[in-house]
């Protein structure tokens, strides 16, 4: 008999994998109350970052795979919390928290320089995020945490092939190519949704973890260096919103009704008129 | 602590703002607005108070003018394909040029690489007044860590008022690193610009996966950078040459943390963001089998079929056909969606489709307020009726 378990020679290794979650407000779910009828709004309607799922399931899979530990890692308002503990009921084994009013308003600059600012204090060879959420969705926090820290990064990862202490390899997408990479740790990756299957919460974790700290970091526990000080939130920010609208309308649409055959009829007659017959 | 400026004095606590704030960044406590960290600032709630209550935090800092207007023109980033310039790159220059026209200054390309002669040259055909050039053998792939020192060369020697970049893969990797390296404001997936009379670039970009429009503004930072969705800008078209092409100097680090081992086109199978027609499947579709007229259709039409979510789910097509949120985005000239609800992280990726055909018998569902033509019925009356009548033209035609 082989040693166990199977890959137990493998697991000398001591891997620091970190997970960058963002909570999101849930986008399209309209939720109704099996027992009022009523549309369930409490509170905030919020939800983990879909893609943050997948990031945290490739740091765990690693993690189950070569050794190590999983810090999953937040930016956001007290009940961002709730993302953290989603995550050590996947199995994630520290989370933090970055709340203060100071860090407000920030942009992806701002969200970037304050994550990277607390990864200075976290152990990390393997960082991955979201390739992008589903609020902001602008995929820029990723790269820009990894400019902070001066290391590679990788974005629209497809496939995480191999790891170990030193470097890790992946199938990255780059348009109408892919690209296989491989990048010295410390190094930072984002990925899409066909990276993995993230497991699903478990219930057996959900009580082994229910006294398990979030600890939570406000701006003094960055202890920001001299002249970057206003590097966080609103002011350190150069981007603002000016004004937030309705996508435009569709003044064009014409609607046909009318029986099945007129309704074939019409759409032969215009996909010929456009030439695509 | 307080985002917004509250005049306590003309609050009546009346809850506007907590209503119309889309981020559940305010809250009332003891009958005045709090903001939280939800808060984007976005000024909503400004607008919303009927009692002018609330403001923007004292002016911003209108920055030093004269190290502002150090910076002018409009750089665009080329970014290549396997066989030369990507389009995206005319698309870029056809949108930098209206800008910089706009501001009366130069429209400069920068084409890194290696052996880009070719690409450069295709860039002054196209308009640029001054094409810099990046070539050297480091920077034969991507990679975000040399491209980002060589870029940083290229803005810091020329300086520009606004950065665009392709909101591709490769732009929206490198865009974010270049910009927290000149530590400066940068906008993503942006599907318009304009200019105003300060030189400020109104930059305005689908956010909430496609529910919301935001205009977004970075102007007291030089460059102003913005990635640019493709396939949205009409390209730049060919003009007399009479820019000028100037070679920078690359000095890579030797040790650079990341290297491409290999390059490989796209498996052909993901073609539905190539396509010009897409024949998008829904569960309307009631069996995997009846994919077949949609794929005669999609034959028929020269494109190819796309899918909702919930039929790669159900395994009837790879994920590589998913459009939407979490699969493709899709811009063709023709979408035709059969059986699609409309959900909106369906809509966010086809809504910028040139022309779109819904078929679904509920005249209320939301596909149908993004079709071009809405096709009230049942698309297993419409489908197969209509692929008999393609068939006898063809007849037709052959005799
Ligand atoms: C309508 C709207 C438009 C906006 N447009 C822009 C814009 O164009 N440019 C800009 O600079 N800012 C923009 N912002 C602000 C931006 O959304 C915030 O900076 C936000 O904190 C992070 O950006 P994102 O949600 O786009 O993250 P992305 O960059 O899309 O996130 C990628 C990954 O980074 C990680 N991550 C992101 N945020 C956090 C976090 N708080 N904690 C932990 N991990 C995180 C996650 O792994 C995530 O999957 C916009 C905001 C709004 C409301
Ligand atoms: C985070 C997240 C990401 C998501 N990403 C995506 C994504 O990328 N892409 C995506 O598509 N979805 C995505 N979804 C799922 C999305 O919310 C919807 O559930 C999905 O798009 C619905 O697919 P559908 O329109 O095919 O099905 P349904 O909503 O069930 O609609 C079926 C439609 O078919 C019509 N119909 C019925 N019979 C006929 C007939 N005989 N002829 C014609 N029409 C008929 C019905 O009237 C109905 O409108 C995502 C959801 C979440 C939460």
């Amino acid at each position: 008999m082989g040693p166990y378990p199977p890959d137990a020679d493998r697991m000398v290794m001591h891997i620091e994998f970190v997970a960058l979650v963002k909570q999101v407000p849930r986008t399209g779910e309209v939720e109704v109350d099996p027992e009022t009828g009523n549309l369930v709004r409490e509170g905030v309607a919020a939800q983990t970052n879909p893609y943050d799922l997948h990031a945290l399931e490739a740091a765990l899979a690693l993690r189950d795979r070569l050794g190590g530990t999983v810090t999953a890692l937040s930016m956001g308002p007290p009940q961002a919390e709730d993302t953290l503990r989603e995550a050590f009921w996947m199995g994630a084994d520290r989370g933090i928290l970055l709340s203060d009013a100071a860090f407000a308003g920030a942009d992806t600059l701002a969200t970037a320089y304050t994550l990277a600012r607390a990864l200075r204090d976290i152990p990390h060879d393997l960082v991955l995020a979201g390739m992008q959420t589903t609020d902001g969705d602008t995929a820029q926090v990723g790269p820009g945490v990894a400019e902070f820290l001066h290391i590679a990064h990788a974005s629209y990862v497809l496939r995480i092939e191999e790891a170990d202490r030193r470097e890790v390899c992946a199938v990255v997408d780059a348009g109408d190519r892919v690209q296989r990479v491989a990048l010295a740790l410390p190094a930072l990756l984002t990925v899409t949704r066909e990276v993995n299957q993230p497991r699903l919460p478990s219930f057996r974790r959900r009580l082994a973890t229910r006294d398990r700290p979030i600890e939570t970091w406000c701006r003094e526990d960055l202890a920001p260096p001299e002249g970057e000080e206003a590097y966080f939130g609103l002011e350190g920010s150069p981007t603002w919103v000016e004004e937030i609208f309705p996508p435009p309308g569709n003044p064009e649409r014409e609607t046909w009704r009318g029986r099945p055959g007129e309704l074939t009829d019409r759409l032969l007659a215009q996909l010929e008129e456009w030439k695509y017959l | 602590m307080s985002v917004l400026r509250v005049a306590y004095e003309n609050c009546d606590g009346c809850g506007a703002c907590v209503a119309v704030c889309p981020f559940d960044g305010v809250v009332l406590e003891e009958g005045v607005p709090r903001f939280g960290a939800g808060c984007r600032v976005c000024g909503l709630c400004i607008d919303a108070c009927p009692r002018g209550a609330l403001g923007l935090p004292g002016e911003e800092d209108a920055g030093d003018v004269a190290d502002l207007s150090r910076y002018r023109g409009v750089m665009v980033v080329s970014e290549r394909a396997a066989d030369g310039l990507d389009p995206v790159t005319l698309e870029l220059m056809g949108e930098g040029r209206r800008l910089a026209d706009a501001l009366g200054e130069a429209l400069s390309v920068v084409v890194a690489g290696a052996d880009v002669d070719a690409e450069a040259r295709e860039c002054l055909v196209h308009g640029a007044d001054r094409v810099l050039v990046l070539d050297h053998p480091s920077l034969a792939h991507f990679r975000p860590e040399p491209y980002t020192d060589a870029l940083e060369g290229a803005v810091r020697h020329a300086l520009p008022s606004i950065v665009l970049m392709a909101g591709t893969p490769v732009g929206r990797s490198l865009a974010p690193r270049l910009a927290v390296r000149l530590r400066t404001g940068l906008t993503a997936d942006c599907t318009s610009l304009e200019v105003n009379e300060r030189g400020e670039l109104l930059q305005t970009r689908p956010a909430f996966g496609g529910d919301i429009m935001a205009t977004i503004l970075s102007g007291n930072h030089r460059p102003q950078m913005a990635t640019v969705r493709p396939r949205v800008m009409p390209r730049a078209g060919r003009l007399p040459v009479t820019g000028t092409l100037e070679r920078l100097p690359f000095r890579p680090d030797p040790e650079y943390p990341g290297r491409v081992l290999e390059v490989r086109e796209k498996p052909a199978a993901d073609t539905v963001a190539d396509a010009d027609v897409v024949v998008a499947a829904g569960r309307g579709i009631r069996r995997a089998e009846d994919l077949d007229m949609l794929h005669r259709l999609a034959d028929a039409l020269g494109g190819v079929v796309g899918c909702s979510r919930p039929l790669v789910e159900a395994g009837w097509l790879p994920s590589t056909q998913q459009v939407g949120l979490s699969g493709r985005t899709v811009r063709p000239k023709l979408y035709i969606a059969c059986g699609i609800s409309g959900a909106i992280q369906h809509v966010a990726g086809m809504r910028g489709s040139e022309r779109i055909i819904a078929i679904n018998p509920d005249e209320n569902a939301p596909i149908f307020d993004v079709a071009h033509h809405a096709l009230v019925g049942d698309a297993y009356e419409i489908i197969p009726a209509l692929l008999d009548r393609i068939e006898e033209r063809g007849d037709a035609r052959a005799v």
